[in-house]
């Protein structure tokens, strides 16, 4: 899976879909399977559980960082980084974290025309089955056409993220396969992967023979959970 | 009920969904972060359900029209955070003192003034002692999980209507903007008869209702104020909420509410390991006040005190109240933002075990 994608992924998705544990997990996994990487944290309507939370994993890994400006301190303003321009154009892989909804995407739309020019990307739309507003295949379709719209790019698969946070079973993930497989084909594109918490990822596995499991970590946790 | 029919949501999310399965359909807000969710899901919702979504001109446009809300008879809301609550405390005064039940959302962000944007419990004050000018309370609840925030949502509203007082939900931008798996109570909807005093109509059928805070007798004023404190002393008796936890045993005892009481749950078990006896009280209710389980628990003899809280220490005058001298009481907090990490509020168990607090 990860040696297919393009120099530039960007993920989109609801609200809390799980977007930037998405990206982070990604992101690590495209720097230990030798890319240069850099996660993109193009969010700026949620001033919460962010990308740039990460800085400090993130160095630590060799993974490069862009945030907007304001990012995790308490001026609440969507101003975004110059930096992004240059990497688009640059070699170096990028995964680009979007806000959700179509809110979020619109800050996309403004590098759509330059992703396209340096040789476009995938775009990833990441869905979760027990997200309220998101919970049938139609929803989840609603949402990506809005994101599509203000993003002006379209997107390539579907990730199928479904999880309960720390009560998801690997039954839960499971059950959710049809969700997704069913949101992807109103938009005739395919489902990139499953994902599931490196724990689970076997148990699912072996119920969801042919699919693509993405076995993730949990990097966005509550201050009670570290 | 298995974990497939859960669902994922955010607090904000879930407050706002639990209000309109809870009955109200009447929303009047202002965004501000960390509450915005709350406004932006009320936007989407209420028209699709014939209700009223109304952004005003501001907080206190806002909070007059729940008050002309609550006055019909209908269950009406607003939420906003910090520096939104201190511009509704005169419609929150105005309608406590016109006897009328709403439900008041605070996500609380840092303060004073603009402060910040990150999660507080700096409101703790203003909340339990000042919510308004004059003598009066209102009902506030203090989730610490999405769930409980839902549940809530529906006491709030039954409690405020039962008793014709505002109640607030005083969360934190912590509890607003993080997910949970939830699910919705199978409630029916309970309804109060407001047809004795709501300004519903009288279709010339009756003499008309009037909803008013201002008394020109000052004995007139006094006698609806005790009348009023007579109410509010019925509140304290069967409705004050809190939660015991390893305080059975308990030597040392911390008292937390909300999103903090799970930082401190997750180091009172950490010292319960390292074999320090101490256990968590962590209030449900901040008006009215648990003062007793903090009172029996100094009466039994428990060694010392501390109050942890995303504040300067404003609980920690609460705890005092009820602990009457009989054990050292302690603070420890964060403020502007910061949240206490577990490692910090063990260290600080530690101490008090220790003798050092």
């Amino acid at each position: 899976m990860l040696t297919n994608l393009k120099r530039i992924v960007v993920v989109v998705g609801h609200y809390g879909s799980g977007k930037t544990n998405f990206s982070v997990n990604l992101a690590v996994d495209l720097k230990a399977a030798g890319r240069d990487v850099i996660l993109v944290d193009l969010d700026i309507v949620n001033p919460y559980f962010r990308s740039a939370d990460f800085g400090a994993l993130l160095e630590e890994k060799g993974i490069g960082l862009i945030a907007p400006v304001y990012a995790r301190s308490n001026l609440d303003v969507p101003a975004l980084d110059g930096r992004l321009d240059a990497v688009i154009e640059s070699d170096k892989t990028l995964v680009i974290d979007v806000g959700g909804d179509d809110a979020g995407a619109a800050a996309l739309g403004r590098y759509s025309a330059m992703i396209r020019e340096a040789g476009g990307c995938d775009v990833l739309y990441v869905v979760n089955a027990y997200r309220y507003l998101t919970r049938t295949s139609e929803e989840a379709a609603e949402i990506l056409g809005e994101i599509e719209r203000k993003a002006r790019l379209e997107v390539t698969a579907v990730v199928n993220n479904s999880n309960l946070a720390d009560i998801t079973t690997a039954d839960d993930i499971v059950s959710s396969a049809g969700y997704a497989e069913e949101t992807a084909r109103r938009y005739g594109i395919p489902v990139l992967c499953t994902t599931a918490w490196k724990k689970l990822a076997a148990g699912v596995g072996e119920k969801l023979p042919g699919r693509e499991i993405y076995p993730v970590d949990i990097y966005v946790k509550k201050p009670w959970e570290v | 009920m298995s974990s497939t029919q859960k669902m994922l949501m955010k607090g904000n999310e879930a407050l706002a969904e639990a209000a309109i399965q809870a009955g109200c359909h009447h929303f009047f807000g202002y965004p501000i972060t960390p509450q915005t969710e709350v406004a932006a899901y009320m936007a989407k919702k209420m028209p699709k359900i014939g209700g009223t979504y109304m952004q005003a001109e501001s907080e206190i446009a806002a909070i007059n029209m729940v008050y002309g809300a609550a006055s019909a008879g209908v269950r009406a809301m607003t939420s906003s955070s910090s520096p939104g609550i201190s511009l509704k405390s005169e419609g929150i005064s105005y309608l406590a003192g016109s006897d009328l039940p709403c439900l008041i959302v605070n996500v609380q962000r840092g303060s004073p003034g603009l402060g910040g944007i990150q999660p507080s419990q700096a409101d703790y004050w203003q909340a339990t002692r000042a919510p308004g000018h004059g003598d009066l309370h209102v009902l506030v609840f203090a989730p610490s999980s999405i769930q409980e925030m839902v549940d809530m949502v529906f006491d709030a509203f039954d409690l405020a209507d039962c008793y014709r007082m505002p109640a607030m939900i005083l969360a934190d931008g912590m509890l607003g903007q993080m997910m949970e798996p939830i699910s919705f109570p199978e409630k029916q909807v309970k309804t109060y008869d407001k047809s004795g005093w709501s300004t519903s109509g009288h279709q010339h059928k009756r003499a008309h209702h009037i909803v008013n805070s201002l008394y020109l007798q000052p004995e007139e004023l006094e006698a609806k104020i005790l009348e009023r404190f007579q109410r509010y002393e019925e509140v304290k008796a069967k409705h004050t909420r809190c939660e015991e936890y390893l305080m059975e045993d308990a030597e040392y005892v911390v008292v937390a509410y909300g999103a903090t009481s799970r930082i401190v749950r997750s180091s009172v078990n950490s010292a319960r390991e390292k074999g320090i006896k101490v256990g968590l009280i962590r209030p449900l209710t901040l008006w009215p006040y648990p003062y007793a389980p903090i009172e029996k628990a100094a009466e039994r003899g428990a060694k010392a005190f501390l109050s942890v809280e995303m504040s300067m220490g404003q609980m920690v005058d609460d705890v005092r109240i009820a602990v009457n001298g009989r054990a050292p009481v302690s603070f420890f907090g964060r403020t502007g933002g910061v949240i206490p990490t577990p490692a910090e509020v063990l260290s600080e168990i530690e101490k008090m075990a220790g003798g050092d607090r």
